[in-house]
């Protein structure tokens, strides 16, 4: 029967359904089961990561004083995937930038990552975030994050201080703790102290919906971290001293460090010409800091740890040392002096001769220091020339030349205490002698000191014998900086020799080149120097230390190409050193010539 | 009295407790696709939910009006139930309202009509009246013809209102035809049609054709080579070759961008997850993110936030597959295989050519939903819009599917009376 034959035919239809149902059961197992790309795609779709940044850390100097705070700001970001079918030209109008500029950011963003937020306009001013946060729900994919950028009460210690600014792909690959658009220190102690500043960011999970708006948090919070505050820094600074400083250099090229001998605590730290540290904050960042890269004084270089000067006549003190160290100086050595005439390095100074080490550093003596230099790498307990200098520079190098001093300041340079390689580079090996070298005598030649090194010098005088490698951060948040971080450096030079040499030191102020600018109840042990610069007019330096007994402060300072030692960098020391010690300075008018005066 | 008896006796409470299962299900799925919390009370109006709730409880009772009616009325009036469905057919088409590119509604205040989701069970009638005639002989050329002018006539109306998906289902008569009489080369070679339609767009006609020749060569090989086989396989072998040609040309001719897009999406030629691909995408991240488990009821994300486009109706079984995860979706599948395995069972058994062929109907139908909506939420089958029985929300659909299944059910329960 056809009818038989063809009610068989409810197996094959039976057999399709039930094949059909399985291979949907299969894919519906590989789908769900299996394949777990889709709860990732389901999260990226539904969970918005809202980093919450933490603001940094508060910067006080050392009396509590605030020297950089934070101010709200709100970033726009966008999160290219969920951008779309918005009025571009409205939001354009709202941001104020251009449809082109639009399209450019939005590139921008979707080169990074569709699925990733990343910052679509930076710092938002209050109005505008006030009339956006009005419109949002209009233009999906963006939203609103706030930040903090830096602020500074007093604009002081740019180049201290350092700026904050936005990690460059180099950094993110280097470090996973930054995505694009954060904010890192860039250089100052906001890049040395990156790491206590910055606090850890926190995470908010929050659920969105189709159309980008919240809809709530993630499983209510339970995978949410805090951010956590920066730590605050208490610096070594004085303020006042440090804004004294700055105003006593304006118009002035150079740089001026103060230690406190005793502990190394930087107490002022300044680079001149200097700029207002708020104009590299926010949106103005950019334009102002091509300006200042532009300007022929180099503002943005900072001089204390970048500059590197002659230490000139200032240097005389440590040949001195070497000589009494290694016995070819005592206190009862005299050498003559044929003043302008003398050779092979005339003398700048009318003086007695014959005269001893103390007259000599007293007048600054070029002869005597050639004397003493030339004994030093003639002398014969070693082999040689060439010996005696590599003696000579271990025993500088230990009093903190030519290596950077490791300090937590950003970017030292390490200055220059010629090698003996380099001279036998230059003049061939066991060809030059002390007659070759002999500006080192005078603090002249191949040798470059920084400030920083200077000040550290004067400190280590101030010590007799070591100084403890100089920085500018005491505190951090509630927790006093490690003592052991900034380790005591011990000359290698006998504590009775620097008696000798900062009795000289003490003569230099009141019998020699310093004797005009004593400071009323306060001994000053220093020394001027007028370094040779082969560009321009000689450089004025000074490092100095006071009170004679019991130091407090350690300074030097340089004013480039303004001549003299004694005319411009002595009374600026000088007047720094009364300010800090005596709370006021009485010699006006030398502090008003100082401060009116422009070199450049 | 008795009558009622006979109803309670009778009646296939398999098939009635499916359909309850489906229906309650399918509710509890679209007050979770669309709930939001300042909405929670089950019969709100203004929500999706609210008014299915309506619609089920009307569905109900047409169902028991089905079961109270007598079982003839439908054989008898089938042809007229079948002419004033294409008599609808035609007005919606003049006098529509368009929603969503379809002109296939009848806006009534606020409950809009759809006059093709009836064509479904007129047609169902209509087919199972022609079968069931005395003046069957599967040899003439009559037999053969009128049934595809029954099937066709709405398919083509419906094609008209731009809805192609609707129309589609209309091709899932073939296994009615099929257990009419109809050869089954005629399933083989539609599924042979398939795949190489899908092998053309994939790897592009001229492969296909000299895979076709290969083929053919081969089947030289292994046959008798007598005359009438040559023949038929170079008839064979033409006629592929010349279907592989045309949905070339038809897919750069005939098919709109935006259908060639969904097609290039299925075969993964494209990724386009803005616009085509979108749906279905969205559509397998919300199932593949609910996991063996499920994400909990309400607890669905991608479905909640309106991620996936038409959340209750046409992707309604994306809440299925986030909230109740593998498990969920396994019950979904096998209850749909169940119904349609019960549906050809019931069938099978009825003594009325009529009743049978009437419930192979009902099965081909809801096959054919079953497959496509479910298939397209899962990337298996191109996306056409065509709503899940029982599941999805929409009233049309619902009262359609369960006028179809209960005058199945009606027929089951007279089909000892009937002799």
């Amino acid at each position: 029967m056809a009818n038989k034959s063809l009610a068989s035919r409810k197996q094959t239809v039976i057999t399709i359904f039930v094949v059909v149902g399985f291979i949907y059961l299969l894919r519906l197992f590989y789908l769900q089961v299996i394949d777990d790309s889709y709860t990732l795609s389901a999260n990226n779709n539904v969970l918005r990561y809202v980093t919450q940044y933490p603001a940094r850390g508060l910067i006080y100097d050392r009396n509590g004083k605030l020297l950089v705070y934070n101010e709200a700001v709100y970033d726009l970001m966008v999160l290219p995937r969920q951008v779309k079918d918005i009025d571009t030209l409205e939001f354009c109008r709202i941001l104020d930038i251009t449809p082109e500029g639009f399209r450019q950011r939005l590139r921008k963003a979707k080169d990074y990552s569709r699925y990733k937020p990343s910052l679509f306009e930076k710092q938002l001013s209050k109005e505008t975030y006030g009339y956006l946060e009005e419109k949002m729900y209009r233009f999906p994919g963006f939203f609103v994050q706030p930040r903090t950028l830096r602020k500074y009460p007093t604009p002081l210690g740019a180049h201290l201080l350092g700026y904050v600014g936005e990690v460059n792909q180099a950094m993110i690959d280097k470090n996973p703790y930054y995505k694009s658009g954060d904010y890192v220190g860039i250089s100052g102690i906001e890049k040395t102290y990156e790491e206590e500043l910055r606090g850890i960011k926190g995470i908010k999970i929050k659920m969105v919906d189709v159309h980008n708006r919240e809809v709530g948090s993630f499983q209510d919070g339970l995978h949410d971290t805090i951010a956590e505050m920066g730590k605050d820094l208490y610096l070594s600074i004085d303020a006042t001293l440090q804004e004294y400083g700055e105003r006593l250099m304006q118009g002035k090229m150079g740089s001026i460090v103060a230690i406190e001998p005793s502990t190394g605590e930087i107490l002022a730290f300044l680079s001149s010409p200097s700029y207002n540290p708020n104009l590299l904050v926010g949106r103005v960042r950019g334009k102002n800091f091509g300006l200042l890269l532009q300007d022929p004084v180099k503002p943005l270089l900072n001089r204390a740890l970048m500059g590197q000067y002659p230490p000139g006549s200032t240097f005389k003190m440590v040949n001195d040392l070497v000589g009494l160290q290694e016995g070819v100086l005592t206190t009862s050595t005299h050498y003559s002096c044929q003043g302008p005439g003398s050779t092979p390095i005339r003398c700048t100074h009318n003086h007695q001769s014959p005269l001893d080490v103390y007259t000599a550093i007293q007048q600054s003596c070029n002869p005597f220091h050639w004397q003493v230099y030339r004994s030093i790498l003639s002398n014969p307990r070693y082999k040689g020339t060439r010996e005696n200098y590599e003696i000579w520079r271990d025993h500088v190098m230990d009093m903190g030349f030519g290596h950077k001093l490791g300090s937590d300041t950003d970017a030292e340079l390490a200055g220059n205490i010629p090698s003996a390689e380099s001279f036998d580079a230059i003049y061939g090996k066991g060809r030059w002698t002390s007659m070759t070298v002999r500006s080192l005598s005078i603090g002249q030649g191949e040798i470059l000191t920084t400030p920083l090194q200077l000040a550290n010098y004067g400190a280590l005088l101030a010590n007799r014998g070591y100084y403890i490698v100089p920085h500018v951060v005491k505190q951090i948040g509630e927790k006093a900086v490690d003592e052991k971080k900034f380790k005591k450096v011990i000359s290698d030079i006998s504590p009775s020799h620097y008696e000798i040499i900062v009795e000289g030191m003490r003569q230099v102020a009141t019998l020699g080149t310093a004797r005009w600018y004593q400071i009323k109840d306060i001994t000053m042990c220093g020394k001027t120097g007028t370094a040779e610069n082969p560009h321009g007019k000689d450089h004025s330096l000074f490092m100095a230390f006071a009170p004679a007994d019991n130091p407090v402060i350690a300074i030097a300072v340089v004013v480039e190409n303004a001549g003299f030692g004694s005319t411009w960098a002595l009374p600026i020391a000088s007047l720094m050193i009364e300010k800090y010690i005596n709370g006021e300075v009485s010699r006006t008018q030398i502090e008003e010539d100082m401060i009116n005066k422009r070199l450049y | 009295m008795s009558e009622r008896n006979n109803i309670l006796n009778e009646i296939d409470w398999k098939l009635v407790a499916l359909y309850l299962l489906l229906i309650s299900m399918g509710w509890i799925n679209i007050y979770a696709a669309v709930y939001n919390e300042d909405h929670s009370s089950i019969i709100d109006l203004s929500q999706s939910y609210g008014r299915q709730m309506i619609w089920i409880v009307t569905s109900l009772f047409l169902g028991l009006v089905v079961l109270l009616t007598d079982a003839r009325f439908f054989s008898t009036f089938a042809y007229l139930i079948y002419g004033i469905i294409i008599l609808l057919l035609l007005a919606v088409l003049a006098f529509g309202t368009e929603i969503s590119g379809s002109k296939s509604w009848f806006q009534i205040g606020d409950f809009a009509i759809q006059p093709s989701e009836f064509g479904k069970f007129a047609t169902t009638l209509a087919l199972a009246k022609f079968f069931s005639g005395q003046h069957i002989n599967v040899k003439t050329f009559r037999t053969r013809f009128i049934p595809l002018v029954i099937i066709g006539l709405p398919a083509l109306l419906i094609l008209l209102q731009n809805d192609t998906g609707s129309a589609l289902v209309y091709s899932g008569f073939i296994l009615v035809l099929y257990r009419m009489g109809l050869s089954g080369n005629f399933l083989l070679a539609g599924v042979m049609f398939i795949i190489m339609a899908l092998s053309t767009l994939m790897v592009g006609y001229i492969y296909v054709a000299i895979a076709l020749v290969i083929l053919a060569s081969l089947l030289l090989l292994i046959i008798k080579r007598n005359r009438r086989n040559i023949v038929n396989l170079a008839a064979l072998l033409m006629l592929g070759i010349g279907f592989v040609f045309s949905v070339n040309y038809a897919v750069d001719n005939f098919l709109g961008a935006h259908q060639k897009t969904r097609i290039n999406v299925l075969l993964g030629k494209e990724l386009d997850l803005r616009g085509a691909g979108y749906n279905v995408n969205q559509s397998k991240i919300a199932i593949g993110s609910g996991g063996f488990a499920g994400k909990g009821f309400l607890k669905g994300t991608q479905t909640k936030y309106n991620f996936v486009p038409e959340q209750s109706t046409d992707f309604i079984f994306c809440t299925v597959g986030e909230e109740w995860g593998f498990l969920g979706s396994m019950v979904v599948v096998v209850l749909f295989i169940l119904l349609l395995i019960r549906v050809i069972i019931v069938a099978e058994r009825q003594r009325s050519d009529f009743s049978r062929i009437y419930g192979y109907g009902v099965a081909s139908v809801l096959f054919f939903h079953f497959a496509i909506n479910i298939g397209m939420t899962i990337g298996l089958v191109p996306v056409i819009g065509i709503p899940l029985p029982f599941f999805s929300y929409g009233g049309s659909s619902l009262w359609s599917f369960t006028i179809l299944l209960f005058i199945f059910i009606k027929q089951d329960v007279r089909r000892n009376a009937l002799l």
